[in-house]
């Protein structure tokens, strides 16, 4: 078992003829996903890496059966691609295009929640379901099968975490990389309900940062439900300076404090074990389990 | 990227929002034509800074001679500024707005922001505007009028209508009520604002509504099909700044002594966190991005080489896609054009790791190798002990 994806998901990539396209489908093949299909507009027809290529999202569903995208698609055309992508019913969308203006995936987002879509990202490395299959740009060999799910809002951070567990042979049921865009698809609530559910997952590392309000509602989250499983996290950014604030809507909107200090105390008080020093986070999830 | 209130005002009034009537001036002696000019009994002078907090900072004053505008002005401009809201960090004053005094009946806020918990738009309203308005709002929770915007339908009449009767507005404004929200947030959707704040939003003693102050914040993301609004970035302060944002690297100064060079915001946050913890202060933020090229990984080294706050550089590098060895050929190429006289604490790992560390190897660079991070935190409090 793992969350999302599996050995299983027929996966289509958007945007498989350009450069980062055509890399990431090498090695999500070489990892084991199943590839079926590429997107491009005005290229199909061709094959990139043996996968065949359509010129429409709903010709490659209707075709091979995908029931997930991996969206490699520039900036501004990336949120009409993510909504291709929910009309024609694909359930999980994973969007690596990071810069995508603000208002574009405000409209997409809507969009995908009428459909019903779940969203992974933008401004994503993706998600992996070690020793099955991943839509991401991670390097496979840092992660291992295993009891920790991971949830985490930033990129490379995220391998360094993994390569930590790895290294002290705790391995990953899936780790999924939230986005670091304002307005991402599914959040760290979203996948700590996901965790629950999952028998293969026995904790949970969550991996935050300075900014924004969505590790604060993870604890409310953990806290309320008295969450099953044990949880830890490392929130990014104690030492950053405070940036200059720009007026009063932000605080006002939501009530609370986006600081990592704000962040560290909400989330212990929810009873989740807070990892100060980025370079213990394997030694940390060694002792949880 | 935030707006200077001159900016924002500027294209609040191409949205019919009425502000009130001023002028920009860098220099005393243009505040003394302009308050000449305005020919109104009082003007209020305000400093052109991007931070919060000005008027407690006293960056706003009232005069009714042109001649004391002038002098008060003589002695802020150019100086550097700070309020409660800057942490310490300051700015220089380049540019005072001159405007006339409002008399003031009511104060209002009034902000358009995204929600990012719910990642929608929403128009926030509170019926007591002005400085104290978070104290207000975390009193008085039950005071803030929200109205969420359908990201597929825009702003409704009847949302409209209903924070005009939460707010206690007068029927007699309502028509001018209805005209700002349309504007603003016509203003927030075509321009692809991030955050538009009217606060202190005026009701003056003639019964019309002015926006007293305003604060923009554009979509950087966006900014490339607005052609219009390219002119209102503002050039990086710091040479340092200036020269990173030429390559595209995501860099910011800080006052530290260890430098540090990373891929990706989140790891660059957490080295920073551990360069804390190991006994030193970082001397920047650097982020290469996942899409470096070697010429960026260059242009960054020979950024922290040119700080002279740094002690020691620590480059920090977890392959995804950024790979190993075009770390390790930026590393090379920039020890072609300078020679690196402090030590560079290396901690590389991920994609091509192995070709990069060849090709460091055969280069005759001068490193000091780490292979965790807990290893590189222990290597670099040692150089600064050694001082």
């Amino acid at each position: 078992m793992a969350i999302l994806i599996d050995g299983e998901t027929k996966v289509l990539v958007q945007g498989i003829t350009g450069g980062e396209g055509r890399f990431h489908t090498k090695r999500m093949l070489e990892y084991g996903t199943k590839v079926v299909a590429g997107v491009t507009p005005g290229k199909g027809g061709i094959e990139v890496e043996g996968v065949p290529v359509f010129d429409t999202v709903k010709d490659a569903v209707s075709e091979t059966g995908a029931t997930a995208s991996a969206i490699f698609v520039p900036a501004l055309y990336a949120a009409d691609a993510v909504m291709e992508a929910a009309e024609a019913d694909l359930e999980l969308i994973v969007c690596f295009t990071e810069g995508i203006p603000t208002h574009d995936m405000v409209r997409a987002k809507a969009f995908l929640e009428a459909r019903g879509a779940k969203l992974i990202g933008p401004n994503t490395p993706g998600i992996i379901s070690p020793g099955k299959a991943k839509i991401g740009l991670m390097a496979g060999y840092i992660h291992r099968e295993g009891p920790v799910g991971v949830i985490s809002r930033s990129g490379t951070l995220t391998y360094e975490a993994v390569y930590q567990m790895t290294k002290r042979n705790i391995g990953q049921s899936t780790c999924v990389g939230i986005g670091g865009d304002q307005v991402v698809g599914l959040d760290y609530v979203d996948l700590l309900e996901l965790f629950r559910d999952d028998p293969e997952t026995e904790a949970v590392l969550l991996i935050g940062e300075i900014g924004g309000t969505a590790e604060l509602e993870a604890a409310d989250y953990v806290k309320e439900t008295s969450y099953p499983k044990p949880v830890a996290a490392f929130i990014a950014g104690r030492t950053a300076p405070p940036g200059r604030r720009m007026g009063h809507a932000g605080a006002i909107i939501s009530g609370r404090r986006s600081t990592a200090q704000s962040k560290i105390e909400a989330l212990r008080e929810a009873a989740i074990t807070v990892i100060e020093d980025p370079s213990k986070i394997g030694d940390t999830m060694a002792k949880l389990l | 990227m935030r707006l200077y209130e001159y900016q924002a005002k500027e294209i609040l009034r191409g949205y019919g929002i009425p502000v009130p009537k001023g002028e920009v001036a860098t220099t005393a002696e243009e505040v003394r034509r302009a308050a000449e000019r305005l020919s109104v009994g009082r003007v209020v002078l305000k400093v052109q800074v991007k931070a919060g907090g000005r008027g407690k900072g006293g960056g706003v004053a009232f005069f009714e001679d042109p001649d004391e505008a002038s002098r008060w002005a003589e002695g802020i401009l150019g100086t550097e500024f700070g309020t409660y809201q800057t942490a310490g960090q300051r700015e220089q004053v380049k540019a005072i707005l001159v405007e006339e005094a409002v008399q003031i009946e009511r104060e209002y806020y009034l902000g358009i922001t995204l929600d990012r918990s719910r990642g929608r738009f929403t128009v926030l309203g509170i019926p007591q505007g002005g400085v104290e308005v978070e104290e207000v709002a975390e009193r008085s929770p039950e005071l803030i009028v929200r109205e969420e915007i359908d990201p597929l339908l825009g702003l409704q009449p009847f949302q409209v209508r209903r924070m005009a009767f939460r707010m206690g507005l007068s029927t007699e404004v309502l028509s001018q009520w209805r005209d700002l929200l349309f504007g603003l947030w016509r203003a927030v959707s075509e321009k692809e604002m991030l955050l538009c704040e009217i606060n202190p939003l005026a009701l003056s003693q003639r019964w019309t509504f002015v926006a007293l102050d305003a604060k923009v914040e554009l979509d950087e993301n966006a900014l490339g099909r607005h052609p219009e609004l390219r002119d209102m970035v503002p050039p990086p302060e710091d040479p340092l700044e200036e020269w990173a944002k030429r390559y595209g690297l995501n860099y910011v100064k800080l006052r530290g002594n260890v430098g540090c060079l990373v891929n990706g915001a989140g790891l660059a946050m957490a080295t920073m966190d551990l360069i804390k913890l190991a006994g030193g202060e970082p001397a920047n933020f650097l982020d290469v991005g996942g899409g470096a090229t070697v010429e960026m990984v260059k242009e960054g080294l020979k950024i922290l080489h040119h700080d002279p706050d740094v002690k020691v550089i620590f480059v920090n590098i977890f392959g995804g896609i950024l790979r190993c060895d075009t770390l390790a050929q930026g590393m090379i190429e920039a020890s072609r054009e300078i020679s690196f006289d402090r030590p560079i604490v290396i901690r590389m790992e991920g994609t091509n790791v192995e070709e990069g560390r060849r090709l460091l190897a055969s280069s005759g660079l001068s490193l000091i190798p780490a292979t965790e991070m807990d290893e590189a935190a222990a290597k670099i409090s040692e150089i600064l002990k050694e001082g």
